[in-house]
């Protein structure tokens, strides 16, 4: 009994932490429409900050807690200025390009957290006057914690306070319910905004810095932390913040207890809520329905039809590259291979963005399971190379097949987060089920077999098969199945009209989609040798979105171009030590400045020299 | 046996009736008009009729087949087709496409994964599309359409499907008169060829008392008036619903 009351109050001061971040996410979100993968960046800095400020102070109490505060109110003040320069530009665009340009800021902030504080964990200073430990029936059990469970109830209430007894508040309730008629009356929108990404960056500053006493502080919080806080903004009801409260109640639990009765599968449990509430409750426990959920990709003007010439310029470009390994050494072999299997990735990927307007954030999910299914074979059943690349396509489908059940239920955002959250449990089913996949070590030694050794082989062997598969997209997406695809992202009314079955066409999207992904994972594993959980994880879904954006989502070529373009500056970036901020910039760049792409930009500068 | 047959319909959103007790027939080949003022109920029994919503209650059979609670795909595959007031296409493809796109799903080809979309049923889009008055733009993204030509458009994406029923929530709102006319006169000939029954709303009462067999007017959610266009027009709560109790 004891040891379930401690367990449980533990719950609590998770729950407490989540919700000041969850807090923060969902007044964003709910007054710009914009989900802030930041957000956990600003976590991680407040964490940061403070660790700075109560070694220099935190000696004694008004040091420490000035300390806290002080570094929440810094991080509210970057998220003012990350509005006023970034998001503000953004407020039309469609929720990829905010989704993506959000990102960017995480790998500036990456970077600038590495540069200032270095690579290694930091221990920070316990709180003054709460060091000790408290009895509770007979168990010992941190002061501080039961700081963090008031604490979460006291900030609902001063921004109960805040939004129903303030002018200010009211406006921020009145424009997140709505935005046009807030702006009719003569709302300072610019103000109003920049106001609450302060309020909400200071949140999760404020949640970040409390952590110091608990906690290391690592440039690894800023994902877990958000991927959480999205987790519990989703299931409260985005925008709600006492769903967003509930909801940090449940999962806070959820973790405690889960942790004793499947400690295997802690991560995939929350995941796993998250999917059956949004099955069930689709705007989450507390959430209200969107009036006209915005449009997760634009649908853009017609996608050329190509000629006869494109197919021969493709076809020619098809044997140069068949013809490089006459000239080209190793290492442009080794950088080629990849840029093929990423271009079949990114292009598996584009089906759905492109052509469904289905905003997958989980797609490298598709592409890991497709390496392990491969690795899988390789060295539990032995299996010769031909075998484990069938696999690959079907174990990825398969999952594809699951999780697009549930995920083509949700449309816009809710679709993007669903999508996140079955990419997680894959991921965390990689990382934990140690005996299996081997964890952390990943799996070692998949080869190809003696005949395909050689890098020029293999080479040739990857391209063959990257090449067929990207025809039959092509014709797939040309075809009957690619233009309904598009009907239901065109006008999902007038396809419901005219005998479509949306719903289920985007479900055999998503699964086609995945079993296309999980090739090009499986030829991943034997170019590598191995194959490790970080290929399921976030920042390769992200990746896979930043090659179809930067090659541009209105081109059918625009996800083979964006994928070598990506993965060739990528390469040349990696000796540089700061790639991420290079990469960063290049994705902001890319919203702000080019939004159609590489090769959009191209086919716009064709058409014009065509007209003139 | 009536094409389709509505009996007490009814639907409502929190407090508010939107529809109520609302029954009437409509037969092959008939052009029937639901009239009402604006908020009278009349896209409601749209969408309850193609099964965008479900009614709370009440029951409407197409050639003696129960509709109520299926999914508008499974309606539209029972021979429903409806335009919409507010017009939806697939605006990032061609007017041709567009209607091809109703062929592909009524011979149930979605699934192709091989054979061009825009090679299949070319023809047959064509003839469809001469016969609304678009063919001379059927290589036209739907994206730049005008107002009216959209609603033409709309019209031969419904008729491609060959349904037994067809509904048009304000098939020529935005249009001229010219236009308006012409546009009812086609569907006029086009029913009584095809045995196909149209029922549908209209604000313009010239084209409502010009094409209508028949009829019925909605207001408040219930039906007031049923009739032939000059009975309806003379009908004194009618008139009340249209001018207000001073008329």
């Amino acid at each position: 009994m004891d040891f379930y009351l401690v367990q449980f109050l533990s719950g609590l001061a998770q729950a407490a932490t989540l919700f000041l971040v969850a807090s923060g996410l969902s007044i964003i979100f709910g007054v710009t429409r914009i989900v802030n993968f930041a957000h956990g960046s600003f976590y991680m800095l407040g964490a940061y900050l403070a660790w700075t400020f109560v070694e220099r102070w935190g000696s004694d109490v008004l040091g420490f807690w000035g300390g806290v505060l002080l570094a929440a109110l810094l991080v509210g003040a970057l998220g003012a200025v990350m509005e006023v320069l970034l998001l503000r530009r953004l407020y039309r665009s469609p929720e990829l390009f905010q989704l993506l340009a959000t990102f960017g800021v995480v790998l500036l902030v990456q970077d600038a957290a590495f540069g200032v504080w270095g690579p290694e964990d930091l221990l920070g200073r316990r709180a003054p006057l709460l060091k000790g430990t408290v009895d509770i029936l007979g168990r010992p059990f941190p002061l501080y914690d039961l700081v963090l469970i008031a604490l979460g109830p006291a900030v609902l209430g001063l921004l109960w306070l805040l939004f129903n007894r303030t002018r200010w508040g009211t406006l921020v309730r009145a424009a997140t319910q709505d935005r046009e008629m807030t702006a009719a009356l003569g709302v300072d929108q610019a103000r109003l905004f920049t106001g609450v990404l302060f309020l909400g960056s200071a949140l999760a500053g404020l949640g970040g810095a409390l952590q110091v006493p608990r906690e290391a502080v690592n440039l690894h919080m800023d994902m877990a932390m958000v991927v959480e806080a999205f987790v519990v903004v989703v299931v409260g009801g985005m925008g709600s913040l006492p769903g967003a409260f509930l909801a940090s109640l449940l999962i806070g639990q959820l973790q405690a207890f889960g942790i004793l009765v499947f400690p295997q599968i802690t991560l995939v449990l929350v995941f796993l809520f998250m999917a059956v509430v949004l099955v069930l409750r689709p705007y989450g426990l507390l959430g209200r329905k969107e009036e006209a959920p915005p449009p997760a990709a634009a649908a853009g003007p017609p996608f050329a039809p190509t000629g006869r010439r494109a197919g021969l310029a493709a076809l020619a470009a098809l044997a140069a590259l068949a013809a490089v390994p006459l000239l080209a050494g190793e290492y442009a072999l080794i950088v080629l291979t990849e840029v093929a299997i990423l271009a079949l990735a990114a292009a598996s990927l584009h089906l759905l963005v492109g052509f469904g307007g289905l905003v997958s954030f989980g797609h490298a999910a598709y592409f890991g399971l497709g390496a392990y299914g491969a690795a899988l074979l390789v060295k539990h059943v032995a299996a010769p190379m031909p075998l484990a690349l069938l696999g690959a396509p079907v174990l990825a489908g398969a999952a594809a097949l699951i999780a697009g059940w549930f995920c083509v239920r949700r449309s816009g955002l809710y679709f993007a987060m669903l999508t996140l959250a079955f990419a997680q449990i894959a991921w965390s089913i990689t990382f934990q089920w140690y005996g299996v996949t081997g964890g952390d070590n990943g799996i070692l030694g998949v080869w190809p077999p003696a005949w395909a050794a050689s890098r020029a082989v293999y080479y040739e062997v990857t391209l063959a098969l990257v090449a067929a598969a990207l025809w039959a997209l092509r014709r797939a997406a040309f075809a009957p199945f690619g233009y309904t695809l598009r009907a239901g992202r065109d006008s999902p009314l007038r396809a419901e009209a005219v005998g479509i079955d949306v719903r289920r066409h985007q479900w055999l999207g998503f699964a086609l989609a995945g079993t296309a992904a999980g090739l090009a994972g499986g030829l991943y594993a034997f170019a590598k040798g191995s194959v490790f959980p970080t290929l399921l994880a976030v920042p390769q879904s992200v990746d896979a979105l930043v090659m179809v954006l930067m090659g541009g989502i209105q081109t059918v070529a625009g996800p083979v171009v964006g994928a070598a373009a990506f993965h060739l500056l990528r390469t040349t970036l990696m000796a540089s030590e700061h790639w991420r901020v290079i990469l960063g910039l290049v994705i902001v760049a890319l919203v702000l400045l080019f939004p159609q792409g590489i090769a959009g930009f191209a086919r716009r500068l064709w058409n014009r020299g065509a007209e003139a | 046996m009536s094409r389709l047959v509505v009996e007490n319909l009814a639907r409502s959103f929190g407090g508010v009736h939107a529809v109520r007790g609302v029954s009437f027939r409509l037969e092959a080949g008939e052009l029937l008009a639901l009239i009402g003022p604006n908020g009278a109920g009349k896209t409601t029994c749209f969408n309850l009729l193609n099964g965008q919503l479900r009614p709370d209650s009440g029951s409407i059979r197409l050639d003696g087949a129960e509709l109520v609670g299926l999914e508008p795909s499974r309606i539209w595959s029972l021979g429903v087709g409806r335009t919409f007031q507010i017009t939806a296409t697939f605006a990032s493809m061609t007017v041709r496409e567009n209607v091809q796109m109703v062929l592909l799903s009524r011979h149930r080809r979605l699934l192709g994964l091989w054979r061009p979309a825009a090679r299949q049923f070319r023809d047959e889009a064509q003839a469809v599309l001469e016969r609304v008055g678009m063919g001379g733009q059927a290589e036209r993204p739907c994206g730049v359409l005008a107002y009216g030509d959209l609603k033409r458009v709309e019209l031969a994406m419904a008729i491609a499907g060959a349904p037994k029923l067809l509904l048009m929530d304000e098939p020529t709102a935005g249009m001229a008169p010219g236009e308006r006319q012409e546009l009812m006169a086609l569907t006029d000939s086009l029913a009584h060829e095809q045995g196909m029954a149209v029922l549908f709303t209209e604000h313009d009462m010239d084209v409502v008392f010009g094409h209508a067999d028949r009829v019925i007017v909605l207001d408040r959610g219930q039906l007031i008036a049923e009739g032939a266009p000059d009975a309806v027009r003379a009908d004194p709560r009618v008139q009340a619903v249209y001018l207000g109790n001073a008329a």
